[in-house]
């Protein structure tokens, strides 16, 4: 702890805000009384505390999302001082030595904001159903053991299947384009859900649901219908929307080697391309 | 007819299983969740989960032993077939998880590894990496994922539950909820509901549970007459990492690898903690357990901490309770060798390097072992009717309760890898149970005649939410209210009880509902209002605190993890063999007496203001007698030996068969 952050007496705490889709955003400042090992979290819940700007003025508390509190849901994702990252695990000491004095929270620019710092990641568990991630098992009886798997097969799949869906990867790629079907007035959940999912039929997978795909490749039974997740992988907003510029990898809390799920499954695709020309 | 629907709230493990096993069973499922359930509170499990396997068999372990310690861990407060069932489960529930990818790690050979954990002698834990809770959750999640790209499932995620809908025969016909986004409140049809919902660490302000652990779900079923059992029962982890917004698990395995644990003498010493000379440094577990030091066993070392916090003023901080866990005298390569992954989490969440400076450490709340009362039916071996449709089902027929939201396993206390097992076994166990119960249903909640009744319960609903929207401003502040109530709660209710503190509790606690009762909101919006949604589990969790606060001041014994100085027994200090034989028949005749007035679950009922009231109910303990728990007493072998010989000569007088 730098000895400045341990003298002050308050530090101020700028957010993008939005009171719903398609609304304009603005910013907002609030003060916060200075106190050792805060983390973004806290802080946003003594603004819910106070609702009230740093010019004194009302104020409604700020929504956002979270769950765990230890980077682990991947609840908590927004843009901080300018990266992308889970607030649970964002230091405020720590923030306020690269940046001192203020603190600056954005929402994700890649998703639908649907309040405040709180958007809409609906589109990677979507992703998710598309590259069919999952092992499809007969059934849930019991029928003994899964397959045996070497040290070095689980070694493997373990990182990838740490992957909590958080976005960072998605947020920080530059072949990942927002893509919002503005609610309409009136619309039911489930209708402007129909037209969100209908809009982003073709874009972008991102990093994460192609690693996805990978690991389940890897397993023995899940490897069973590896042509059907191949078959997402190189349609439209499949690999080879990719343009290795390795953001992903840099990005993402939880280490996952991504460039190498990306790598491997460009490889996959290329054998399965030329193996449907030939089926043909 | 309508098709039938049964309507899944909780996505954690047991609701994830519960609806994957509903979908095979073509019974068509809406899941409903307050989370996205890929992020539910679940995904925090690190250790592992437990059941018996070949290789452990092979070393004398069985099912049997597993429940055995199961029960025994805790202290025999739990009807006894459902855990019987359960552990006869696991291994294939393992096998289960195995086959739909969980990443266990491996031997050489290629089989899942084990680890051992607390309570147990055998390496019966199954793990992946540290994170086992997570991978688990995920398995399931995807299988769920899978059955709703096939039709089977509706998901209704950010979606909160705001009670059941019953209709004039007391039957559970559908819920309702309110969406967390558009704020629409929808009626859900459903032939069954069943509560998924987890436990309820947000009574205590901060604990290691998520922030979806509001008990929410289960306050509000309760207040439409479901019965709460066993609130009192939390289980109190001794070293987790206090932070402004949660208390994070901090691994035993600190201590294991000579980690030590001291205060200044000083009340909040001003100075850094390596600049205390050893002589003002208290080391009170080495200091007070000569023996065991540091490794006492962890309920003790838990109320020790506490004690020297909360009672003597030692706390190392003025306005936060902790003790310092001090590693700094290891050399630095032995710690990352062997404890590197809890430290990374230190540093990560503390900014602090443990190697350098001595952690700040406090117990805390970490597993409701209570929760919604639920039914079982069993079977003349002991287990379960595996598709009788009353296991799990609450006092309020069609309203089924599983998880940690439920309060058949773990009895007084919970052990360490079990819940894991619980969740995914009550998910899967209910399906067919359920199944039996909506083929014997005439109708479907989805028929015409339903139709008055949900909207009924709907504008009922609509009209409190109204209601809470047009509160006059300048009222209390919901977050400021929510804080003191984690305050009183924490202090009276958690590690050390006293029937003073619990009655002042009880006391201010409803002080605090009265005040609750006239919040203001600051948002008043209908579009993502979470002021709205957090002032509403706030109200919600009173009921749920008041039954906690009056279990615990009625119980008047300790038992698992519930311990109350007063009536503690100690164990046995003489040295002289017939004083001690004496001493040993007293202790094991007040046993017995504690035993017949307090081995019973605390049952409790609540009022339309949602005050409880308590009754208690005979624990099923049919298969193994109660015995006492004596690990880490003083004297242990000797009051056992005279317990062995009571039991012996009390099951010879009985004649065979009159058992049964
Ligand atoms: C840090 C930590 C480590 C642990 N490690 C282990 C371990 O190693 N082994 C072990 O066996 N156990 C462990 N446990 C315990 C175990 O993780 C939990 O008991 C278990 O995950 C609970 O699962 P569940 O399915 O009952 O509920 P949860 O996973 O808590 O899920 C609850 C679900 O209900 C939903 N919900 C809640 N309220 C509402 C509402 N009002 N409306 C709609 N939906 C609602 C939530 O959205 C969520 O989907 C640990 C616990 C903690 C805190
Ligand atoms: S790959 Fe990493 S960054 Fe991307 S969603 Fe998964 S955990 Fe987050
Ligand atoms: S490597 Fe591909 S997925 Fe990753 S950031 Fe670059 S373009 Fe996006
Ligand atoms: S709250 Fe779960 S990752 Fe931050």
């Amino acid at each position: 702890m730098t000895a400045s952050a341990t003298q002050r007496q308050s530090f101020d705490v700028r957010i993008l805000r939005q009171a719903g889709p398609g609304q304009q955003s603005y910013w907002e400042t609030f003060r916060i009384p200075y106190e050792p090992n805060l983390n973004v979290i806290s802080v946003l819940q003594k603004i819910a505390t106070m609702a009230r700007t740093a010019e004194g003025k009302e104020t409604t508390p700020v929504a956002w999302d979270c769950n765990c509190l230890e980077e682990v849901c991947g609840a908590c994702t927004m843009v901080i001082n300018g990266r992308v990252r889970q607030s649970c695990s964002a230091l405020v000491d720590r923030l306020l030595e690269e940046h001192d004095g203020e603190i600056e929270l954005q929402p994700m620019t890649k998703f639908p904001v649907v309040r405040d710092l709180m958007v809409d990641r609906g589109r990677m568990f979507r992703a998710l159903e598309r590259v069919k991630a999952w092992v499809p098992v007969d059934d849930y009886y019991d029928r003994g053991a899964g397959p045996k798997e070497s040290q070095e097969s689980q070694e493997q799949r373990y990182p990838l299947s740490e992957c909590m869906t958080c976005g960072c990867c998605v947020e920080a790629c530059p072949q990942y384009l927002k893509v919002e079907a503005t609610r309409r007035p009136n619309e039911s959940i489930e209708e402007h859900e129909a037209r969100q999912t209908e809009a982003e039929q073709g874009k972008f997978l991102g990093a994460a649901p192609i690693s996805q795909a990978i690991l389940f490749n890897d397993h023995t039974t899940g490897g069973m219908i590896s042509d059907q997740r191949l078959e997402a992988l190189t349609s439209a907003g499949g690999i080879q929307v990719c343009g290795n510029s390795q953001n992903c990898v840099s990005v993402c809390p939880k280490e996952i080697p991504l460039t190498t799920s990306i790598a491997r499954a460009g490889r996959q695709a290329t054998w399965y391309s030329f193996k449907t020309i030939f089926d043909r | 007819m309508a098709k039938q629907r049964v309507l899944v709230v909780g996505g954690g493990l047991a609701g994830l299983a519960a609806a994957m096993k509903l979908a095979e069973l073509d019974i068509a499922v809406d899941l409903l969740s307050l989370v996205p359930v890929k992020r539910s509170h679940s995904a925090c499990a690190q250790g592992g989960i437990n059941s018996v396997n070949d290789t452990t068999r092979q070393l004398g372990d069985s099912e049997y032993l597993h429940f055995d310690d199961t029960v025994y861990g805790g202290d025999f407060l739990q009807h006894q077939p459902p855990v019987k069932e359960m552990a006869d489960w696991a291994p294939r529930i393992i096998d289960l998880m195995d086959r739909l990818g969980v990443p266990f790690n491996r031997t050489v050979e290629g089989y899942r590894d084990q680890r051992r954990f607390g309570g147990t002698l055998f390496k019966r834990t199954a793990f992946a990496g540290a994170t086992t809770g997570q991978q688990l959750l995920y398995a399931l999640d995807e299988q769920v994922r899978r059955c709703h790209a096939e039709g089977k499932v509706e998901i209704y995620e950010g979606w909160d539950y705001l009670g059941p809908i019953v209709d004039d025969e007391g039957r559970c016909r559908g819920a309702t909820a309110q969406n967390l986004v558009t704020m629409e409140i929808r009626a859900f049809p459903a032939d069954s509901v069943v509560l998924a919902t987890g436990g309820c660490g947000l009574l205590f302000g901060r604990s290691t549970m998520s922030m979806a652990c509001t008990g929410s779900a289960a306050s509000r079923s309760v207040q439409y007459g479901a019965k709460y059992a066993n609130g009192e029962f939390i289980q109190v982890h001794p070293t987790a990492i206090p932070g402004a917004d949660k208390l994070r698990l901090m691994s035993e395995s600190a201590r294991g690898e000579g980690g030590r644990v001291w205060v200044p003498r000083t009340p909040q010493d001003s100075r850094l903690p390596r600049d205390i000379p050893e002589e003002e440094r208290y080391y009170f577990l080495e200091e007070r357990y000569p023996k065991y030091g540091n490794l006492v066993p962890r309920d003790i070392a838990t109320r020790e901490i506490f004690n020297v916090c909360v009672n003597e003023g030692l706390s190392v901080e003025g306005d936060k309770q902790c003790v310092y866990l001090d590693l700094t005298h290891i050399p630095r390569e032995e710690l990352d060798r062997k404890l590197g992954g809890i430290l990374h989490i230190y540093e990560k969440f503390q900014g602090v390097d443990p190697r350098d400076q001595p952690m700040k450490i406090f117990p805390a709340v970490h597993y409701s072992m209570g929760g919604l009362w639920a039914d079982y039916e069993r079977t003349a071996a002991g287990g379960l009717n595996p598709t009788s449709p009353r296991n799990h089902v609450t006092n309020i027929p069609g309203l089924y309760a599983i998880g940690e939201c439920d309060y058949q396993y773990h009895g007084g206390n919970r052990l360490g890898a079990n819940s894991l097992l619980s969740c995914i076994f009550t998910g899967l166990f209910v399906g067919p149970c359920i199944a039996t119960d909506l083929a014997s249903l005439g109708a479907s909640a989805g028929d015409e005649q339903f139709d008055l009744l949900m909207r009924a319960e709907r504008s009922k609903k609509e009209m409190e939410h109204k209601q809470l929207l047009d509160r006059p401003a300048g009222g209390e502040n919901p977050y400021v209210i929510h804080q003191e109530l984690g305050q009183e709660m924490t202090k009276a209710a958690t590690v050390v009880r006293r029937n003073d503190q619990l009655q002042s509790a009880v006391d201010k606690i409803y002080e605090l509902h009265e005040r609750a009762r006239n919040c203001s909101l600051s948002d008043t919006g209908t579009w993502t209002n979470q002021n709205v949604m957090f002032t509403k589990s706030l109200l919600d969790m009173f009921p749920l605190a008041k039954a906690l606060l009056q279990g615990a001041l009625a119980r008047d014994e300790c038992r698992g993890a519930h311990y109350k100085p007063e009536f503690d027994m100690p164990g046995i200090e003489s040295e002289d063999p017939a004083e001690r034989r004496q001493q040993a028949e007293a202790w094991c005749d007040k046993f017995d007496a504690k035993n017949k007035k307090w081995l019973k679950s605390t049952i409790a009922t609540f009022d339309s203001k949602g005050d409880p009231t308590l009754s208690y109910e005979d624990v099923d303990t049919s298969l193994i007698p109660p015995r006492p728990r004596l690990y880490g007493i003083v004297g242990g072998d000797i009051i056992e030996q005279v317990w062995k010989e009571r039991q012996q000569k009390a099951s010879q007088a009985e004649p065979a068969g009159a058992s049964s």
